[in-house]
């Protein structure tokens, strides 16, 4: 009996009490939390890499798109089904092609990306009032100028909306990086999937940071359209 | 990278381990097969039909109320960011740590991903109808219930149908890894590679990535189905659109 308290002295003191009954140890989590840093470092950089590498190819059909109307059904097409497969089986997929690791899971993240970005690009650019571009040609624009100077800035809300929806998406998705072998979040919680103080850590993590991406994203858009922040006030 | 006969025979590898029986890598079971993955391929589909129903027999009805009433805008619109917050494998391994393993579980994690995008397409998809068309259903005698069940819900279908597709594809994709709660969907080969091997890995993505496709044109199928014929006519994606864009389209239309 008397060895029996000694060993529940000692497991309160240590905090290991609380991991052994798998509860939610707060100690535990002080302790290790330095575990975490890499997977989330890991994460963000899987992110960040996909959504870049993602708009600048958005970016670029877009443009296409815009030019020539007609490749407009196609790519929406395209970049649809690859939105469609599911993201675990991408990273199954692609492991014959592209072998382990983190290549492949930004390959299949920046496939993932391309629907959602392309759409909102296309959607802000339909948007810009025919009066506005007539102004703006009557004043001796070139189609070049047109587009960079009027009609994308105009486009910019619907555009930075589509980075946010793919940035949040992108952060959830990778998550899953690891069963191309990409690491991440998802990997810590798989580690020890079970073990509520773990879980809670790696999922809060991953909601927190497509939390914080998300504010970051609303701030550049303020910085960026100066003009909007006097008409919506 | 690898060459490409090299990866064109793991996919035959794959496409064998569908079509045929072998044995595990471990050895002493049976595995893969049509007999096996067809099994599988019924419980993947099951768990993910059962959330599916569930969200769409609370949800829909519950967004074409609020977006009737106009309220709870923010509710319904920032559950989808919320819910895109949330990732599905942290949400799965909260359920899991926290309330335990089994099909129940499993359902209630793909239940609660599939909520964000018919409520918020619903809600959006009811509040984007043209007032005018509403206003004409009052003008002739329609009540408030006829009006969202012979107005608003017909003119909303493609964008709550483009909901339903987006949660669709979620829970059919997210039910892969529900063998981490030991329901036995096409996830096992994938989740158990020391038993399925790299070409049941394989050969799982590619039926999974078959059946979520096949989901989405069921559902495309479905819409085209229940939409009704004066809505079939106009190319009905179009149609907010098109009100807004309407100058620019008749003035392209005018030979300069």
């Amino acid at each position: 009996m008397s060895a029996l308290l000694a060993q529940v002295e000692i497991r309160e003191r240590s905090g290991e009490g609380c991991v052994a009954e798998n509860g939610f140890c707060p100690e535990w989590i002080v302790d290790n939390f330095d575990r975490y840093v890499d997977p989330f470092v890991e994460h963000i950089y899987l992110t960040v890499v996909s959504v870049g590498i993602g708009f600048a190819i958005a970016f670029s059909l877009a443009l296409i798109a815009h030019r020539l109307r007609w490749t407009l059904g196609p790519i929406t097409g395209v970049t649809q089904v690859l939105y469609t497969v599911p993201s675990i089986a991408a990273f199954f997929l692609l492991q014959p092609i592209t072998g382990r690791g983190n290549f492949t899971a930004i390959v299949a993240l920046v496939a993932y990306t391309l629907f959602i970005l392309f759409a909102n690009i296309m959607t802000g650019l339909n948007n810009v009032s025919v009066d506005v571009k007539d102004a703006a040609r009557g004043m001796g624009l070139t189609d070049r100028q047109l587009l960079w100077r009027v009609e994308l800035p105009l486009a910019l809300p619907e555009i930075l909306a589509g980075v946010r929806i793919a940035t949040t998406t992108t952060i959830g998705l990778a998550t899953l990086a690891f069963f191309a072998g990409g690491g991440g979040l998802g990997a810590m919680i798989e580690q020890q999937l079970f073990f509520k103080s773990n879980v809670v850590v790696a999922g809060g993590l991953a909601v927190l940071l497509a939390a914080c991406f998300d504010l970051l994203i609303l701030g550049v858009q303020r910085v960026a359209m100066p003009w909007r922040r006097v008409a919506t006030a | 990278m690898n060459f490409p006969v090299a990866f064109f025979g793991q996919f035959v590898d794959a496409f064998d381990f569908i079509v045929s029986e072998r044995e595990s890598v471990s050895g002493g079971v049976q595995i893969g097969g049509p007999g096996e993955l067809l099994d599988l391929t019924w419980n993947h589909v099951l768990v993910s039909f059962v959330a599916l129903a569930a969200a769409v027999a609370i949800f829909l009805p519950l967004g074409l109320m609020l977006g009737h009433k106009n309220r709870g805008e923010f509710v319904a619109v920032s559950i989808s960011n919320v819910g895109r917050a949330v990732p599905s494998l942290a949400l799965l391994a909260f359920f899991l740590a926290y309330l335990g393993i089994g099909f129940a579980n499993v359902a209630t994690v793909l239940f609660l991903l599939a909520i964000p995008p018919i409520l918020t397409n619903t809600f959006v998809g009811v509040r984007q109808v043209d007032p005018d068309a509403v206003d004409a259903a009052r003008g002739l005698g329609m009540t408030g219930a006829q009006i969202i069940r012979r107005v608003e819900l017909p003119l909303a279908l493609p964008t709550i149908f483009a909901g339903l597709r987006l949660s669709t594809v979620a829970v059919l994709a997210t039910a892969t890894i529900a063998p981490l709660a030991n329901v036995h969907t096409l996830g096992v080969p994938i989740t158990e590679p020391q038993t399925y091997g790299p070409d049941g890995q394989l050969g799982a993505a590619i039926i999974v990535a078959m059946v979520t496709l096949g989901g989405d044109l069921l559902l495309r199928f479905i819409e085209r189905l229940v939409t009704p014929k004066g809505l079939r006519l106009t190319k009905h994606d179009d149609l907010p659109k098109a009100r807004r864009l309407s100058p620019e389209m008749i003035r392209r239309k005018k030979p300069a």
